[in-house]
């Protein structure tokens, strides 16, 4: 048998707990009566709020607009009225200003939206306006502007783009229902962003724990009347992060501090391409995302398509509630999700899953002290020493830390979860990622 | 729902491998047993009374430790393991006061004057023995013949290697080899090991002479928990499935150790090159113990996959150099404690190789 791609250095192989929802086909969520829509949803500057306290809005105006190159706007996912613009700290520590939004008891006028078949007579400008105008960000996690990752820099060329089906994270499974269940989407988003691209090729990456995702887009894309490769990835964690990807796919290594761009590639989410299509093929802004809701502690884990806004609290009740006590609650997957404190936090445009963790799924072992095992340097995909940085980061030299690589690290999580020393090295790096910005900024 | 104020909130990653440094102690632990209980079934009871009092003693060294310290560290096993590997280095007629001594110094000087476990640069086991064996080197080189080599009258006598060490160096020009050296010389052989040998040889065609099978099994007079390189062994495969040891060091160590002995090991007795007794030197002495369950502890081998390596081959050439040149018969503990010293220079030189650096050097 041929040997499967995948990237060659470090990774980890957590038990993947995918069976819980795989199964579940996608369903609409119900829509609350109640919104939370912060304004900093993506990588970039937050939008500008537009709306005031007391305005009506209707389903898919814009409510915050984009504020600079890297930025995207916000719109609404409902008919309803501002209530309140509040200050709302997300769940990766972010402190953002938040509008309240509370839905008409009617929502019979279906929006407005313009289905543009006609987008291939659209020039490249105009396609990547129509992205950015629908608040289009990377849905994998980093809610990177996607208007902005389309944007080939002068001089550069693309060799690869790489559909990223990946889904690397344990649990979560929405990715994989999209790509059984929203083919045609996927594969039209596909066809928008070639035209933006032009590439040399294109490939999708799929781990092979999803051998049906493999099946159907291998049908699919036989009937495309350009060339697309499904590539399939011998499992490992963290292959769904870009530069892994990249290596796995093309041997080729995004350099230290660049971009994918630097060797000629460009990775998309399937989630995210789906989102293009919806944008510009259907002409409807992003209001809407598929979210995995999962665990041992769900009633009956699910994939839903919840509105932007809605709260966590309502996806968990809509999914039954808690069958054991849940522990922890985290927003994202589990290597690199933000637990909860608050039920009442929104679905943003990054959420891609909610996990209902209970006692035997969560680790809560006490930190003891380095072995020097090197555990964590054998799985660094990025061939850093965490242990070692994560020492100069606890005697508060931040320098000496981020002369060794700690810009490098991507917080995926493999060094913490193979410590037997249970030592938190990805909180260690991203205090001192924190710390090595600020000094930037002052 | 009112389960907000329960939730635990922790930076990411929120599941484990599921490994702790107790249970990593603990397993090793458990995968010496065998080693340590064959050492007993030979040895008798006086070998269970080294192994509880040097563990009590190491026990004791980490719980005073702890106590001036504050920190809570008797449950994690590593003291556990450094008192077994002691005990596993004692002769079974070693003055009680010695294997005391031993896991104290190993335990206090070794390991918790530099800090506590992870932060010394020398196995501690390794440190209290080399510190006894130099300070009561007759208390520590007293043997006994196991109880399964019946045919033996008298109850001291000669670890193979000291015996071949003292006799067979001397033993110039004659062309003779390590185990017939041994049966000239009238070392004496278990029963067990006449039957094994005739039926390996008959079934499988073998040349093998005997001696083997007794240095393989522990029919042999050694330290309590070195003697048996089967159950050693049996231990380690464990450790290997549970991942919680590494093939570099080992193979590297026994592979370079082998490959020298071979081919320089024969000289001493006037054989040549490319006839040392690998079998012999393989069974014989702390070897297996050694490159099984000190080389490869964590805190005092290198941290990457690369720097095992050349761990490795330096345990294997200096315990060679040792056994062969050195006035001692046996040079695990002094290799790996050598080698011990150079694991910072190790991990310096071989670093991780950074992603995003293909084609360029590496930024220090």
């Amino acid at each position: 048998m041929k040997q499967l791609k995948t990237f060659p250095k470090g990774g980890v192989h957590p038990a993947d707990h995918k069976a819980l929802a795989a199964d579940q086909a996608i369903r609409r969520a119900d829509p609350p009566s109640v919104y939370v829509i912060p304004m900093a949803q993506h990588l970039g500057k937050p939008a500008d709020c537009t709306v005031s306290s007391g305005d009506q809005v209707t389903e898919g105006m814009v409510l915050g607009s984009s504020s600079g190159f890297i930025s995207a706007p916000v719109h609404s996912p409902v008919n309803g009225t501002v209530k309140e613009i509040v200050t709302l700290q997300l769940p990766n520590g972010q402190k953002t200003q938040a509008l309240i939004l509370e839905a008409l008891e009617s929502q019979e006028e279906p929006p407005v939206y313009t289905p543009s078949e006609d987008w291939k007579n659209l020039d490249k400008q105009a396609l990547l306006e129509r992205i950015a105008s629908m608040g289009v960000v990377g849905l994998g996690g980093a809610t990177f502007p996607a208007h902005v990752k389309f944007t080939v820099p002068k001089g550069s060329k693309v060799d690869y783009f790489i559909v990223n089906g990946v889904e690397c994270e344990p649990y979560l499974t929405a990715d994989y229902r999209l790509m059984l269940e929203e083919t045609p989407g996927i594969l039209q988003g596909i066809d928008v962003v070639r035209s933006l691209l032009q590439p040399e090729h294109i490939v999708i990456g799929i781990e092979n724990n999803k051998p049906e995702a493999l099946r159907v887009m291998r049908d699919a894309v036989e009937a495309l009347d350009f060339p697309v490769e499904v590539v399939p990835l011998k499992l490992k964690y963290p292959q769904g992060d870009e530069k892994q990807l990249i290596k796995a796919v093309t041997g080729r290594e995004v350099p230290s501090g660049g971009l994918p761009i630097a060797v000629g590639a460009v990775v998309s989410n399937v989630a995210t391409l789906y989102g293009v299509y919806e944008a510009v093929v259907l002409g409807k802004p992003l209001t809407e995302r598929l979210v995995t809701v999962t665990g041992q502690g769900i009633q009956k884990p699910a994939n839903l398509k919840v509105k932007i806004g809605t709260s966590v609290a309502e996806l968990i009740e809509q999914c039954g509630g808690f069958v054991k006590k849940p522990v922890k609650i985290v927003s994202g997957g589990p290597m690199m999700g933000f637990s909860l404190s608050d039920l009442n936090t929104p679905v943003t445009k990054g959420t891609g899953g909610i996990l209902v963790l209970t006692e035997e799924e969560v680790d809560r072992k006490n930190t003891t002290a380095c072995l020097q095992c090197g555990r964590c340097v054998q799985v660094c995909p990025m061939g850093l020493h965490p242990t070692r940085l994560y020492k100069w980061i606890d005697h508060l030299d931040y320098e000496a830390a981020a002369a060794e690589g700690l810009m490098d690290c991507k917080e995926c999580g493999s060094c913490a979860y193979s410590c037997p020393a249970r030592i938190p090295l990805v909180q260690g790096m991203k205090l001192g990622k924190l710390m090595i910005r600020k000094k930037k900024a002052n | 729902m009112d389960t907000t104020d329960t939730l635990l909130v922790t930076t990411s990653p929120h599941i484990h491998q599921g490994d702790t440094t107790a249970r990593i102690m603990w397993t090793v632990s458990a995968c010496l047993a065998p080693a340590g209980i064959w050492g007993i079934y030979v040895f008798g009871l006086r070998a269970l009374l080294v192994i509880l009092v040097a563990l009590v003693a190491a026990l004791a060294g980490e719980f005073l430790a702890g106590r001036l310290t504050g920190r809570r560290t008797l449950t994690d096993g590593s003291a556990f393991v450094t008192g077994l590997l002691v005990a596993y280095n004692m002769p079974p007629d070693v003055p009680l006061y010695i294997p005391v001594v031993a896991s104290l110094f190993g335990i206090l000087v070794v390991k918790w004057c530099f800090g506590g476990l992870g932060c010394n640069w020398m196995n501690p086991a390794l440190g209290g023995r080399v510190f006894v064996f130099f300070s009561w080197t007759g208390g520590m080189t007293s043997w006994r013949f196991p109880s399964t080599m019946q045919t033996v009258d008298t109850i001291s006598g000669a670890s193979p290697l000291g015996f071949v060490k003292t006799g067979f160096s001397e033993l110039s020009g004659e062309a003779a080899s390590v185990t017939g050296y041994l049966r000239s010389a009238g070392y004496p052989f278990s029963p067990m090991d006449g039957r094994v040998t005739a039926f390996l040889n008959d079934t499988f065609g073998f040349s093998l002479s005997n001696g083997y099978v007794d240095q393989f099994v522990g029919n042999i007079p050694g330290c309590i928990g070195e003697v048996s390189a089967l159950f050693l062994i049996l231990g380690a495969v464990v450790l290997f499935i549970r991942k919680i040891i590494t093939w570099e060091i080992p193979v590297f160590y026994l592979g370079s150790f082998s490959l020298l002995m071979w081919i320089f090991g024969g000289t001493a007795g006037g054989q040549g090159f490319f006839q040392g007794d690998v079998l012999f030197h393989l069974f014989t002495g702390g070897l297996m113990l050694g490159a099984f369950y000190m080389a490869t502890d964590m805190v005092t081998s290198p941290v990457t996959r690369k720097g095992m390596m050349i761990f490795g081959l330096g345990c294997g050439f200096f315990t060679f150099l040792i056994r062969r040149y050195g006035s001692f018969p046996e040079g695990v503990s002094l290799a790996i404690i050598f080698m011990n010293i150079l694991v910072p220079m190790i991990n310096r030189v071989t670093g991780p190789k950074r992603f995003g650096f293909a084609g360029k050097e590496r930024k220090e």
